[in-house]
């Protein structure tokens, strides 16, 4: 399932490089330490998080993941948006907690496969 | 010189090593703007030699957590990477206030971080725990307001 496909379901508002949506979705993740995210992510995941600052995009990027949605309506930084679209990472907002929104996104990507 | 693995990677010859590839990084502490810099552009030169995916993987865990503890504590510090055909090998020394205690600091949860460390999701006390749970060599020696020094070692099987 790609990007796109979550963001339309759920009622994601894009942030950032809108023009990756189709980045496939493999799996999830969420956490909000990042240290935990970096050692037990993985690639083609979602990551479902509040930290709103910059580190988020080099994790994203590292481990790359297909994307990541915000929780609660916190809107990612200034200079979080600018390496985003550096790095073709897709930043989205969600208004739902992060159990909703993981209860959810797991629910899509276990019907699809 | 030999050609090695299905890229056509040079394997330089010196009097004492053989190596894939060797270079050093500059960390700037304190500069979270640009963490993890370092470790995305190594990441980048181990897929580019070809090496498996799960080498790379523990690479890039243990490489970023070694960065964030230079920014996140040290002055600066040096990332020397070695790759040879059987290991990637992380040099890495800092110049900061060095850990007192390094059986206390390698405790899972233990942390010095300060609150606005913490508030970026960093000081967890799972960085070094995370790199020697990664390495297949870890070794730590520190000294209390010099630096650290660290030698991680990943094999390639």
């Amino acid at each position: 399932m790609d990007i796109e496909t979550i963001a339309k379901k759920l009622n994601l508002k894009v942030r950032s490089a809108s023009d990756n949506l189709k980045n496939n979705v493999t799996g999830g993740y969420t956490g909000d330490l990042l240290s935990d995210v970096m050692a037990n992510s993985h690639e083609g995941d979602i990551w479902i998080t509040r930290q709103v600052h910059q580190n988020i995009v080099a994790i994203a990027t590292l481990k790359e993941h297909a994307g990541i949605i915000l929780v609660n309506s916190c809107e990612p930084a200034r200079d979080t948006l600018e390496k985003a679209n550096q790095e073709k990472i897709p930043i989205m907002v969600s208004d739902l907690p992060a159990f909703e929104l993981t209860g959810k996104i797991y629910n899509l990507l276990e019907k699809k496969d | 010189m030999v050609a090695w693995n299905k890229l056509k990677i040079t394997v330089h010859t010196t009097e004492t090593e053989n190596y894939l590839y060797k270079n050093s990084f500059d960390v700037e502490g304190g500069n979270f703007s640009n963490a993890g810099t370092v470790s995305t552009h190594i990441k980048s030169i181990l897929k580019n030699i070809g090496l498996p995916n799960n080498i790379i993987r523990k690479s890039a865990i243990v490489c970023y957590e070694s960065e964030i503890n230079i920014v996140s504590y040290a002055r600066k510090g040096i990332i020397n990477l070695t790759v040879t055909t059987k290991t990637v090998e992380f040099d890495i020394i800092d110049e900061g206030p060095g850990i007192p205690n390094i059986e206390l600091a390698m405790e899972q949860g233990y942390s010095t971080a300060d609150r606005q460390i913490r508030e970026m999701g960093f000081g967890a006390g799972m960085g070094l725990y995370n790199i020697k749970c990664y390495s297949d060599i870890f070794n730590l020696s520190s000294e209390v307001d010099k630096g650290t020094f660290l030698k991680i070692i990943i094999n390639i099987t």
